[in-house]
């Protein structure tokens, strides 16, 4: 979905721009600044960005899209990541991953229709100590059950 | 005087709940007209038993856990303030067995301060290391570090010491010194222990390394996937600054050392340092072509410490008590200690700092109690997504460099996981290919494409399609990959591919192995 971006929200990516502008390699930190205040990174930012860091729209682009964490559209209202390395398949997290799909109606990099929740992979948590693991918005939850990840689902969902 | 009860803040203990048993306990207490001083500590690396509360008492610090909120009003009705007897009380932590067996140098506070109090660090022999190193000439801060046998604790190895030689060498107008916090390595948690729960150590480590090679800005390079470690690096290095431990004229010397945090942004192969490097001047984490080193022509074309967050924060103790002392530690050419993170299906997981040449078998039924499913321990991955699975018959390999490289596998980051007999290694070998193509750069083919097409042959061979030929195919592309991969990323993922085919190959389709020995 694409969405039209308010002019307050011009206002607040453009204030973030003068602000990294003269930073050396600032490009992670304010591609970072935007996605944390709007949410995305939104495609109309590239060419005030390039300009302000003498790149090119496709450089932009590039340095988006190479990186998992940056996103291009908006998410829902809480982003789930489900961690899918070694030590939390070890625990089941496959099982866990089949149930949460499920219970959510969506796949990875999808939104639920009612634009509570994004649901992504991860590739570890580094809570390998208690997996399987997995992260809603910035809290980690460890030695997630089925009948956990419910209850969390539903939290956010109300929340 | 108020009791102290010590809840972790480490996001381990989060992910269990330990913010909840700590509210539990303050509502308690107040309830009960107590006065206790919470005290949010690091986490002692016991993982299976947090939320581990710990009270001060004349004798020591006493253990409670795990405890939940549910069990906050019978550990007050037990007296848990003074000690009181308990199902959960587990005696004195400095006690516990798990933690004797231990030999905590790079560790040794974590876990007992409040991470981000600055006069903890300092009551618990911080900064030491660098006031000596400010006593010293660049060179014989060098030498000290090389003198200890440090090597990359990151995977690599490299002699640390002789890395920042090459810098210390190099005449430039800028130096750097840049942290690799980016520890994607499922298995591996010790970077964000350290981050978290003593944020000064690494600190104190990086300022020490820009002194003795003459560099004057510092970047933690931190994964995006650590928020509680991004707010205590911040908050540890402001109030570093403000106490004069940062910035110009370092406790009063001619040395300046900046420091600051750059997150990452989930691209596993920007911890690979020249991706890193890349990454770090805003550019989509594509690896470099060495020559040149970084350490000659590194971050913006300068000469640059490209470290590992353990490397760089066992370096205030070698400093504080000398290169002979670390030295003493471990075995071979494995100098020192190594933090060890059990993680997987294990009963006992958690963080083991011990000297270099313990046994996988001590770990994980010594200190891990076997297998969390109380199922046979299958196959142990040591080293991250890019190391080798080994087989029950390797479990008394030392944990040492140079004996893991004799058995084709790699210590790595130090992190182990556990499968119990349940794993099916053709799909975690079909995974080490699928995870090497998410996370791959592009830059060369034999990474972009093997790993993509190791995908399908691995499909091939367990639905048993031309088998013979698609396992003889799969060791052929493995073989470009180790071969004409440009880093460690398409050239290790192998290790786990071939480990399995190797030491499982009954989970392909092949007679089951000989057992060797």
């Amino acid at each position: 979905m694409t969405a039209v971006l308010s002019t307050e929200e011009i206002t607040r990516i453009n204030a973030h721009i003068d602000r990294y502008q003269h930073v050396q390699g600032s490009l992670l930190p304010l591609l970072h600044a935007i996605q944390d205040d709007i949410g995305y990174v939104p495609e109309s930012a590239y060419f005030p960005i390039s300009k302000a860091l003498a790149l090119s729209v496709a450089e932009v682009h590039g340095v988006v899209t190479f990186y998992h964490h940056f996103r291009r559209h908006p998410a829902g209202k809480h982003i789930l990541q489900v961690c899918r390395a070694e030590s939390c398949q070890a625990m089941g997290s496959e099982k866990l991953e089949a149930h949460i799909k499920s219970t959510l109606g969506i796949d990875y990099h999808q939104t639920t229709s009612d634009r509570a929740i994004t649901l992504e992979p991860v590739y570890c948590l580094g809570n390998c100590a208690c997996s399987p693991a997995v992260m809603m918005d910035d809290e980690v939850y460890g030695r997630m059950s089925a009948e956990k990840i419910s209850e969390l689902i539903k939290e956010a969902r109300s929340a | 005087m108020a009791i102290k009860v010590y809840v972790p803040c480490d996001s381990t203990a989060l992910s269990l709940g330990a913010n909840k048993t700590a509210e539990a306990i303050v509502a308690e207490a107040k309830k009960r007209g107590l006065e206790i001083e919470l005290v949010r500590n690091g986490s002692r690396g016991l993982f299976w038993l947090e939320p581990m509360v710990e009270v001060a008492t004349n004798e020591g610090r006493v253990a409670y856990a795990p405890v939940f909120p549910k069990d906050v009003p019978s550990l007050f009705e037990a007296n848990f303030l003074t000690g009181g007897a308990h199902a959960l009380n587990l005696g004195l932590t400095e006690e516990l067995a798990w933690l004797k067996k231990q030999q905590r140098l790079t560790f040794a506070r974590v876990g007992i301060t409040n991470p981000i109090s600055l006069d903890d660090y300092l009551a618990h022999d911080g900064y030491k290391g660098l006031k000596n190193a400010l006593q010293m000439t660049g060179a014989e801060v060098v030498k000290t570090v090389t003198d200890s046998g440090l090597r990359g604790r990151g995977g690599a190895a490299f002699p640390t010491g002789i890395k920042w030689n090459t810098v210390l060498g190099c005449q430039a107008d800028q130096k750097y010194i840049v942290c690799n916090a980016d520890e994607g390595d499922s298995g591996t948690y010790s970077d964000r222990m350290v981050m978290e729960d003593d944020p000064y150590v690494l600190i104190e480590g990086m300022t020490i390394a820009g002194i003795a090679v003459g560099a004057t800005q510092g970047y933690i390079y931190l994964r995006s996937e650590y928020p509680h470690a991004l707010k205590a690096l911040n908050e540890a290095i402001s109030r570093a600054e403000k106490a004069g431990y940062l910035g110009a004229n370092i406790c009063g010397s001619q040395h300046t050392f900046n420091l600051e945090v750059r997150r990452a942004a989930g691209a596993y192969v920007c911890g690979e340092e020249t991706s890193l490097l890349e990454s770090l001047e805003g550019k989509r984490g594509l690896v470099r072509f060495k020559p040149p080193l970084p350490a000659i022509e590194g971050l913006f074309g300068k000469p640059t410490v490209v470290n590992n967050v353990i490397s760089l924060a066992t370096v205030p103790i070698i400093l504080d008590k000398g290169a002979q002392y670390y030295a003493d530690y471990g075995m071979g050419r494995s100098r020192g200690t190594l933090p060890i993170q059990l993680a997987g299906n294990l009963k006992q997981t958690g963080l083991v700092e011990l000297a270099f040449g313990s046994t996988l078998r001590e770990l994980l039924y010594d200190f891990g109690g076997g297998s969390a499913s109380g199922r046979p321990i299958r196959a142990v991955q040591v080293g991250g997504p890019l190391g080798a699975y080994l087989p029950e018959s390797q479990f008394d390999t030392p944990l040492d460099y140079e004996e893991f490289t004799k058995i084709w596998a790699v210590l790595g980051h130090g992190g182990i996981v556990a499968f119990d007999d349940t794993v099916d290694m053709a799909k975690m070998a079909r995974y080490a290919f699928e995870f090497c193509a998410i996370e791959s750069c592009g830059k060369c083919t034999p990474c972009r494409i093997g790993s993509t097409r190791g995908v399908e042959v691995i499909d091939k061979i367990t639905s048993g399609k031309d088998h013979a030929k698609n396992i003889t195919l799969v060791r052929d592309l493995s073989d470009t990959m180790l071969n004409g991969s440009l880093c460690a990323l398409g050239g290790m993922t192998p290790y786990p591919v071939l480990s399995a085919l190797n030491h499982f190959g009954e989970d392909f389709g092949l007679p089951a192995n000989i057992k060797a020995g």
